[in-house]
């Protein structure tokens, strides 16, 4: 796992306004597909979602959600395939399983459940997509940044801290 | 075990910071092999055994101490004020137990801020006689002249955020025989200081691997808490619906929990190369739970009492969030 913060370029420029940092999650068969699709369709949606491909949404580790909170994503999108068409059977009965727990711990943790999205988009799903990414950068702009790297700064690097731990 | 080289005892410190004092005892009990441990070595610093006062650590020269047992968080500044004089008196400094290695029980207090607590300790307490809301402060001017207390940090932090860790017994509190085989290893020059915090006293693989009760193969259907159930003896804990942290908890305890009925709490922190323990049980419980459709997923979720504080039970401050927002 890289040890970098996950930071904008566009936040930081100065003079610039925030923008909404999301991670996606998507998985090759179906819901990348889907984003190729929305793309080779000439659809806008906004460019706030960086997307990582993964073979199945089953392989998303949750742990990886909670990476990408904590090194400074401001929002998380996880999508893969409908019940029932999964490439590999029975992946996406995981994440099915999985993301509602990630919901439930993140909200115990404090933070907005709207921060994080789990849908099911088909690889003819292009449409659907963009729509997804529009509503999700817009409840995630709505809410504002999270920035986790900072505040756990304030909460206890400058007592000796060390910064390593803390992806900086 | 043999002496260090001077031909001296090895001389041996154990501290206890934000800790319950169980690490202490657990050395205790290696039992008869504390005769053994007396013949090579000598204590030079234990607050909970011996009459040693912080002053007498500082005199030793840098690196006096062999081997220096630090168990307990830190939470305060006394903790790491200590943490760093026994860093720079000791040749070997090992994070001891749960709470020195992954936060520990008291790393749970990272799910509530520092005004919380102190709000909850010394305001509302329905014990509390405290008519004029008196907290305490780092600083207080009294007649006698100006008192200092420890500062208290807002946030549960592991030995090795503080200094440079040579190895980690993790465990609460590590099991006698494991310790003991540790400080074999150590006192015979096995495991040399090298500040990487390597794990020793446990294993690898996931308390499932040493866990005697059969897997039958079967999903959860319903999730029930200990105090609900009989479970039926020799089956999987996790199947029958009792949270067992097993999957997700480092092995070295030889399953004890689980075999004698009761489920794994978590108390080694995350197995292998895992960081976030609580992440590694939502991906366990994911795989086994009895859903083909999301309302039963749901459903089955929405059964599960308290997942942060039973998933992170012993490892807040070395999961990834670390804490509450």
């Amino acid at each position: 796992m890289a040890d970098n913060v996950v930071t904008h370029p566009t936040s930081t420029a100065p003079g610039s306004q925030w923008q909404p940092r999301i991670i996606g999650f998507l998985c090759y068969w179906c819901s990348y597909t889907g984003a190729d699709a929305a793309g080779t369709a000439r659809m806008k949606y906004p460019p706030n979602v960086d997307i990582v491909r993964v073979m199945c949404s089953g392989r998303i580790d949750p742990e990886l959600i909670m990476s990408a909170f904590s090194r400074g994503a401001d929002g998380v999108l996880v999508c893969g395939c409908h019940i029932g068409d999964c490439h590999y059977i029975s992946g996406n009965h995981k994440t099915m399983a999985r993301m509602p727990l990630v919901k439930r711990i993140l909200t115990d943790l404090g933070i907005e459940p709207q921060r994080f999205r789990h849908e099911w988009v088909s690889a003819a799903e292009g449409e659907k997509f963009s729509k997804l990414v529009a509503e999700i950068t817009e409840q995630v702009r709505k809410l504002g940044p999270l920035n986790w790297p900072k505040l756990m700064r304030e909460r206890g690097v400058g007592h000796g801290m060390d910064l390593k731990a803390w992806g900086e | 075990m043999s002496e260090n080289g001077n031909g001296s005892k090895l001389k041996i410190a154990k501290y206890w910071a934000a800790s319950c004092g169980g690490c202490d005892i657990s050395l205790l009990e290696i039992g008869p092999h504390l005769l053994d441990l007396i013949k090579v070595a000598d204590i030079v610093f234990w607050p909970c055994a011996a009459d040693f006062k912080y002053k007498d650590v500082a005199a030793y020269e840098d690196g006096y101490i062999d081997i220096c047992f630090y168990n307990g968080a830190i939470r305060t500044s006394e903790q790491e004020e200590i943490a760093r004089l026994l860093r720079k008196k000791s040749k070997t400094l090992i994070a001891y137990g749960e709470c020195a290695v992954d936060g520990g029980i008291p790393a749970l207090a990272n799910l509530n801020t520092k005004e919380e607590i102190f709000h909850a300790a010394y305001l509302e307490n329905p014990s509390l006689d405290n008519p004029n809301g008196v907290t305490p402060q780092p600083i207080t001017q009294c007649e006698f002249g100006e008192l200092e207390i420890p500062r208290f940090y807002s946030q549960v932090l592991r030995l090795k955020d503080i200094v440079d860790v040579d190895y980690e017994i993790p465990g609460c509190p590590p099991q006698a025989d494991r310790v003991w085989e540790a400080i074999l290893a150590l006192s015979g020059g096995e495991l040399p200081a090298r500040n990487q915090a390597v794990k020793v006293a446990c294993r690898d693989k996931s308390v499932c691997d040493e866990c005697p009760l059969e897997k039958r193969l079967v999903k959860i259907k319903e999730f029930k808490r200990p105090h609900e159930v009989k479970p039926e003896p020799e089956w999987c804990l996790l199947e029958q619906g009792i949270i067992c942290m097993g999957p997700a908890t480092r092995s070295g305890c030889d399953a004890r929990c689980p075999t004698a009925g009761m489920p794994c709490r978590g108390c080694y922190g995350p197995s292998g190369d895992v960081i976030d323990q609580g992440t590694a049980m939502v991906s366990a419980i994911g795989s086994l739970l009895d859903a083909s459709n999301e309302e039963r997923a749901h459903e089955l979720i929405g059964q599960i009492v308290d997942p942060v504080g039973s998933f992170y039970r012993f490892s807040m401050s070395s999961s990834m969030m670390k804490a509450r927002k």
